[in-house]
């Protein structure tokens, strides 16, 4: 039934402008049917803009999508049938119990009256809520909040489930746990996933990867063909006299290196084989060398020039952030 | 066939919006049911005017009014209150979103299947429905009023109390579509509720009020609400609202109301339907 060529969600030039900010700035790209698809970047990038409008919350600017080969402007109720979402906020009504939230959603979905009740204790089943399906989603702690929502997606049988920072404000080990279940749903139910995050370990989850940095792609592949973007493996120097190391290794070696907050790191083929090398040729006094291979933090770096978590970029990306959030009540207005 | 087939994805589109309609007002409700401490709260401010505010002017009033006509003014004061709590509730109950809003439930409202209108009229209904429940609880006063009240009288004000609320709810949903933060939302409900209920003669005959007064009352259309509810529970006459000199009836009353109502519910759902 799943037709990995099929793709599932199409979007072409898509621009959102809010006043004098382009919050996503002429992006196009697709995502297959069944695949999870990753949305990385840092805060204020335009994951959460472009998936308001893959939901049909907001219009966009310029530019279309489909999905499920519908239009998201023209033909809004078919698109958001086809969708769950699980918003970067709560969005449970934590007053009612957990089977009284699914029950008002399977209804305003128009899941088959049939169905509806087994469906309800399928999706919770799935999220392991079954024992607290009858409490006040006031009384659920944080992680079962969110696999609440996850079931409440899943349950009008979705083709895309979106998931925006699904794991933010959770603790490592729920956060764990969340990925077990959303696995494990994606291997029963076969829908895809789409779900945007600025944590790296979680974007190595998805089958493809868009990282998004102001409002544009940089690059999109999958998490190996990424980090083979990196030339090898990453070699850092921890030494006081960085300036002296970075002009000693250019010289000797011809190789590309840059600074960061405690010394030098560069690319080679081969680290292990060039540390010898290394320690036989370099003056300069070191603390410490370590040798790693590439992470996807590495590859945001030399993409986008700054880090993810946005020690360089911040403040500008902070001011991005807060010119969106800003812009957004206004048009609201 | 295009035609036909057509209007049969009109007519499953049609049910589906009805669907939402339901499921919209059935959530109000269940939250209305699940919150008793809400239903014990709106049984205090009543009963606090009836035994302290009606007892305290009654008494005092006694004296003044004379006339040889005994003008009992508590009796006077019950359809007002009944009109208080249905005013509160349907507003309090229309102003909701902005809870919603806050919690983030509004979120997944707006990305169901149903549109903005079916949205905005299935809470107006939810909350209308609620504040006509908080109504009729109110009739439970009547041994301490003393007065009599038949059933007929009781189906009568069922519609009167559904219209008012229906109104107020949507008003609410106006305001809510309107404003982002908790207290603007504390400042417009104290700058509406207790003008909208005290410039009408809820709590006093407005015969002898001043004449800007006067007309402010007529301008409220509470006032008109109020007056039906007065008209259909007591017989007392002279206290009525008349426009030009003429006297409203009950009908001309509900009439007013009725088309307040849909000036409200209009302009919630195009308020509601711009948001985004």
């Amino acid at each position: 039934m799943r037709n990995e060529d099929r793709h599932i969600i199409e979007v072409e030039n898509l621009v959102k402008k809010f006043g004098d900010l382009t919050a996503v700035n002429d992006i196009s790209f697709f995502v297959r049917e069944g695949e999870i698809f990753g949305f990385l970047g840092p805060n204020g990038a335009g994951k959460t803009t472009t998936i308001n409008i893959l939901c049909t919350l907001m219009r966009p600017t310029s530019g279309r999508a489909t999905l499920n080969g519908f239009d998201v402007v023209r033909q809004q109720n078919q698109v958001r049938r086809s969708i769950g979402v699980v918003f970067q906020d709560p969005s449970l009504d934590i007053a009612l119990t957990g089977i009284q939230n699914l029950y008002i959603h399977a209804y305003a979905y128009g899941v088959p009256p049939s169905v509806r009740k087994q469906r309800i204790e399928e999706v919770l089943r799935l999220v392991d809520l079954s024992d607290v399906g009858n409490k006040t989603v006031r009384d659920y702690s944080g992680g079962m909040r969110r696999r609440l929502e996850v079931a409440r997606g899943l349950l009008h049988f979705p083709k895309v489930l979106f998931l925006d920072e699904p794991t933010l404000g959770l603790d490592p080990q729920t956060r764990h746990a969340l990925w077990d279940y959303l696995l494990n749903v994606r291997k029963r139910e076969g829908i895809t996933l789409f779900l945007t995050t600025h944590y790296m370990d979680e974007a190595l989850v998805a089958d493809r990867i868009a990282i998004i940095d102001y409002g544009k792609i940089v690059a999109l592949d999958t998490p190996d063909a990424l980090k083979r973007m990196i030339g090898g493996d990453i070699i850092s120097l921890k030494t006081e006299e960085a300036e002296a190391a970075m002009a000693e290794i250019r010289n000797q070696f011809g190789l590309d290196v840059q600074r960061d907050r405690e010394g030098v790191f560069f690319e080679v083929p081969n680290g292990e084989e060039f540390i010898p090398l290394l320690m036989n040729n370099l003056k300069t006094k070191l603390h410490s060398i370590s040798v790693r291979r590439p992470t996807l933090d590495d590859v945001f770096l030399k993409l986008t020039g700054h880090d993810i978590r946005g020690e360089e970029g911040g403040d500008a990306a902070m001011r991005r952030q807060w010119a969106m959030h800003s812009a957004r009540d206004r048009g609201r207005r | 066939m295009g035609n036909a087939l057509g209007s049969g994805s009109g007519k499953k589109i049609t049910l589906r919006e009805l669907q939402g309609l339901y499921i919209i007002w059935y959530r109000d409700l269940l939250r209305f049911w699940r919150n008793k401490g809400r239903l014990l709260g709106s049984f205090v401010m009543p009963l606090l005017f009836l035994v302290i505010f009606g007892s305290g002017i009654a008494s005092s009033m006694a004296g003044l009014v004379g006339g040889g006509v005994a003008f009992n003014y508590i009796q006077f004061m019950f359809p007002g209150i009944i009109g208080m709590v249905v005013l509160t509730a349907a507003i309090m109950s229309g102003v909701s979103i902005v809870w919603d809003r806050e919690f983030g439930f509004l979120k997944e409202v707006m990305v169901a299947p149903i549109s903005r209108t079916t949205v905005a009229i299935g809470r107006t209904l939810g909350g209308a429905t609620i504040a006509t429940i908080q109504g009729l609880l109110m009739l439970v006063f009547i041994p301490f009023v003393h007065i009599s009240v038949s059933i007929g009288q009781v189906l009568l004000i069922l519609p009167l109390m559904f219209i008012m609320a229906f109104a107020l709810t949507a008003m609410g949903i106006l305001i809510a579509s309107r404003i982002r933060s908790m207290e603007t939302f504390q400042v417009i409900m104290q700058l509406l509720l207790f003008p909208m209920i005290f410039i009408s003669p809820a709590m006093f005959p407005t015969q002898f009020l001043p004449s800007w007064l006067g007309i402010a009352v007529k301008i409220n259309p509470v006032s008109y609400a109020i007056d039906s509810l007065r008209q259909s529970l007591t017989t007392m006459p002279g206290f009525g609202i008349s426009i030009f000199g003429h006297p409203m009836s009950i009908a001309e009353d509900v009439a007013l109301v009725a088309l307040f109502a849909l000036i409200m519910v209009s302009l919630a759902v195009w308020s509601f339907g711009r948001q985004e």
